[in-house]
């Protein structure tokens, strides 16, 4: 069956409507009903892999409309292992959602679940879509119901962590809206593959110049790059945690998706690296974003804020590895938009499980928590050294490639900043494993004498939390396969 | 911060009035915009899809992906905006009216419920007393303005109109009913639950037409595989699908005007507001 | 200079534009009350749209209506008579979307004047840093 492109996105979309329909009627069928639409999106994503591998890039007409009249999916290696990186990870937080979400959305679980599937839908969209405006579209669905959970989460500052992250983001995606419209204004079109073809006539065009520069901007400041980051810290750390778990990993990962995509098939490698010189500049921008964020997290007293700045630090990798300009660069970014998921997964995960037992993560509240919650510590500890660096997890690879891309330009700063933010994660966590590990139990956990007792978390979180952790581990293994199947064959 | 925000305003208008050098001039019909693509839309919309608003041809069939994901933006407006401010808690105190001489009662603890006769009536401490004169024009005017809604979308197809369009003016007639009476009498005619399962069966008409096509054997969207379903000229399939996903467009964005419109003015409460 | 003068005036409706946009992200960033934002909010994403249609127009053209369509099969259509349909339908969407936005924001607003009583962002963050 070749409707798999359209299954992905479109099966999420229906559960959504199928589970606000159910808040309504039968509350009690709406995690069933998000689950199994999950679960269909994954198998469809995984069939479109493999088909991609075997035969090339899939050519999906929506509406039958052949491109450019009508807007197309054009599924090439790329995309299909970001579809299945997002709907795997939205499927696993799923099911490990279960027990927190009640707790957090005092009753309001069926629409919270139809919000959750619509966000999951977007994210889909956004990374399968070979359409500018149809782009911008989904975008602002992924925006729009982030906005509504980021206000879900802390009564007093939920409200307006999300009213700062709105005006930002609204910024952010106009000046993408108005990136397409100058493109449009020179070309005619808004399929990418048609826009490319026509601006290869074009290149020298102030028109093209602006567009460029505008999208670019506008991806930025929806990536949280370093100085365009405020809206992150706040926006993430007073979410509910159900949602702050699959929006850690994904968002900023599929804007750093959104903006190779536009490097590679729309504008080109020529034009960006060849006519305009703006490799440097962005290397260094890179280069000051990854210290500016391990500084920030180095200043920070609570444990969530503190993996926000680190989720900004890794985007300062990425955007310096895409903008490297060679092979290597560009691949150890790719791979590190699949190992920088999973790493945040695994790390928002644990500290799941931390707020579902002692609900405020300040770094003092985490006393003696490796005796308590020892499962959950050792998904931690795992998460930890894969953000460091340490092989055989992920973390060790996509730095590695990285670190050879820029010595091969000879970017020697973009290299030392690397190792100096290893060197700062690994001061930040072992901190925070002191802490963990050897204070005394504090008396704010209820009791002081006796032996300690294991208030872990519910079994269906930790198992969770266990497979996503050892996941680290067997793809950092696998990373060579997943280089060379995958990365290298759609770089050609 | 005022010098910082005028010094990116300056620098973001000087970068986009450098990109407009090279623009074509205003209303030139030979610009790259007005050649490639909307030729083709001008000159073939008609035969292809039997519609002659080029602008409803192109939203609801070429570009119909699009306007599902619009319709469910729309959607999670409104839901968000449910989320976000729904209090279901109840009210403190209570206020009756005596209609005959205009007394008005302070029940300061909930918990004593007054039964009350027929002369008694339930207000809140926000009330307004309305106005007979715009009550009356309004209750005339409204189903009216439902009919246009009704027209609007209905010949989307061959004047300017649509889903969005027709839904926006039901919604607003549901609006007047609001502002012109009070907000209970709103709710009680149209009970929060029904406006929330319009909206949803409203993206779910489109997103269900949509889906339909897939069985037939086309791809996602692809109205032309429905014509086995629907009795008649084949040659119309098209239009025919675009009018069934602009009455679901319609019905949801209406649904949704009416929830956050609720919402918002009277906090959560639903109770009086405006 | 004269050649800026022709530049400008046979190209006023996209520099009339850009000013409308950079007058409502100023009232975005500098302003401190969160309701003059929203309100500044909605003047840059109007301004956008405005940018957008005014592309599609072309000189002694038509609404994108053909005449007469069900009765003359078969006539030809001049794409020169009719103004380009496509900004008008990628701007509907963009207009669902950013009333879609302000209506989130203001409900984020109610909520935290329901919470902080006051909506100026100086009052704000000093009650935040208080606690």
């Amino acid at each position: 069956m070749d409707n798999y492109p359209a299954l992905i996105v479109v099966t999420p979309l229906l559960a959504a409507l199928f589970a606000g329909l159910a808040a309504w009627i039968e509350e009690r069928l709406s995690y069933p009903i998000a689950l199994f639409g999950l679960a269909v999106s994954v198998f469809s994503a995984f069939k479109v892999l493999m088909q991609v591998i075997d035969s090339g890039t899939i050519h999906y007409r929506l509406a039958g409309w052949a491109p450019p009249m009508g807007i197309e999916y054009r599924i090439d290696l790329l995309n299909a292992m970001v579809l299945l990186l997002i709907s795997s990870i939205a499927f696993l937080n799923l099911v490990a959602s279960f027990k927190s979400v009640d707790q957090e959305t005092n009753d309001r679980a069926g629409s919270f679940f139809t919000i959750y599937l619509l966000f999951v839908t977007g994210l889909l969209g956004v990374t399968a879509t070979g359409d500018l405006f149809n782009l911008y579209v989904l975008i602002e669905i992924t925006s729009l119901t982030s906005y509504a959970m980021v206000a879900l989460g802390d009564r007093d500052r939920g409200p307006i962590a999300s009213l700062n992250y709105v005006f930002i983001g609204v910024i952010g995606a106009s000046f993408y809206l108005l990136g397409v419209g100058y493109l449009y204004m020179q070309t005619g079109s808004l399929n990418m593959v048609d826009v490319a073809n026509i601006l290869q006539g074009h290149q020298g065009s102030s028109t093209v110049l602006v567009a460029f520069i505008l999208c670019m901007i506008g991806i930025w400041i929806k990536m949280a790059l370093f100085p365009m980051h405020v809206w992150l810290p706040n926006a993430y750390s007073y979410s509910p945690v159900a949602f702050s778990r699959v929006v850690a990993p994904l968002m900023t990962k599929v804007m750093v998706y959104v903006m190779i995509r536009l490097m590679i098939t729309v504008f080109g490698f020529d034009y960006i690296f060849v006519t305009l010189h703006l490799s440097e500049a962005v290397v260094w921008l890179s280069t000051i974003a990854i210290l500016a964020g391990g500084v920030m997290a180095l200043a920070q007293k609570n444990l969530k804020k503190m993996l926000t700045y680190i989720i900004v630090c890794e985007i300062g990798y990425m955007v310096g590895g895409a903008w490297m300009g060679n092979q290597l660069g560009m691949t150890g970014a790719i791979l590190h938009i699949l190992n920088d998921a999973l790493m945040t997964f695994a790390l928002f995960l644990a500290v799941g499980n931390m707020v579902y037992k002692i609900n405020k993560v300040d770094l003092i509240d985490l006393k003696g928590l490796f005796g308590k919650m020892p499962w959950t510590m050792a998904g931690f500890v795992l998460a930890a050294f894969s953000i460091i660096g340490v092989p055989p997890t992920c973390g060790f690879f996509s730095k590695w490639y990285l670190i050879l891309g820029a010595l091969e330009k000879g970017a020697y700063h973009f290299a030392v900043a690397l190792i100096i933010s290893s060197l700062i994660c690994a001061v930040l966590f072992f901190k925070v494993f002191e802490i963990c590990f050897f204070e005394p139990m504090s008396h704010g956990h209820g009791e002081s004498h006796g032996p300690v007792a294991i208030e872990e978390a519910p079994v269906s979180m930790l198992i969770i939390s266990g497979l996503v952790s050892l996941s680290l581990i067997i793809v950092g293994l696998y990373s060579g396969t997943i280089v060379n199947t995958v990365i290298l064959p759609f770089l050609k | 911060m005022k010098l910082l925000g005028f010094i990116v305003v300056c620098l973001t208008g000087a970068l986009l009035l450098y990109g407009t050098g090279e623009f074509p001039d205003w209303g030139d019909p030979h610009s790259p915009a007005s050649l490639h693509l909307s030729n083709y839309y001008i000159e073939k919309a008609v035969e292809e899809t039997q519609v002659p608003n080029l602008v409803t041809a192109v939203l609801a069939d070429y570009r119909g992906f699009d306007t599902m994901f619009e319709t469910a933006v729309i959607f999670c407006a409104g839901l968000a905006c449910f989320l976000l401010l729904r209090d279901f808690q109840e009210k403190k105190e209570r206020f009756y009216r005596h209609t005959p001489t205009g007394i008005i009662l302070h029940v300061k603890d909930a918990k004593k419920t007054l039964t009350v006769g027929r002369e008694f009536e339930h207000m809140d401490k926000e009330w307004v007393p309305s106005d007979l004169i715009i009550k009356t024009v309004c209750r005339i005017l409204i189903p009216f303005i439902q009919i246009f809604a009704l027209y609007v979308v209905a010949h989307g197809d061959f004047s300017p109109g649509g889903g969005f369009q027709g839904g926006v003016i039901f919604g607003s007639s549901l609006i007047l009913l609001a502002i012109s009476y009070d907000l209970k009498t709103l709710v009680r005619r149209v009970k929060e639950k029904v406006l929330g399962i319009f909206a949803a069966v409203g993206v779910l008409i489109y997103v269900g037409i949509a889906a339909i096509c897939m069985p037939m054997g086309g791809n996602f969207l692809d109205y032309s595989k429905l014509a086995p379903l629907i009795p008649g000229d084949p040659h119309h399939i098209r239009a025919l699908g675009m009018l069934g996903v602009e009455i679901g467009v319609g019905i949801a964005v209406m649904a949704v005007m009416a929830i956050i419109y609720i919402n918002i003015v009277s906090e959560g409460r639903h109770d009086e507001g405006l | 200079m004269t050649d800026l003068l022709a530049l400008i005036v046979a190209k006023y409706n996209y520099w009339l534009y850009v000013i409308l946009m950079m007058i409502g992200l100023y009232a975005m960033i500098a302003k401190t009350n969160l309701i003059k934002k929203l309100v500044g909010m909605n003047i840059f994403q109007t301004a956008i749209i405005l940018f957008y249609v005014s592309i599609g127009y072309k000189t002694n053209a038509t609404i994108p209506i053909i005449k007469n369509a069900h009765d003359a099969h078969g006539a030809v259509i001049h794409a020169a008579d009719y103004i380009n349909p496509l900004p008008h339908v990628l701007m509907l969407t963009a207009i669902v979307v950013s009333v879609a936005t302000f209506g989130v924001a203001m409900a984020l607003a109610v909520r935290i004047y329901q919470r902080y009583q006051t909506l100026e962002e100086d009052e704000l963050r000093m009650r935040l840093s208080e606690e």
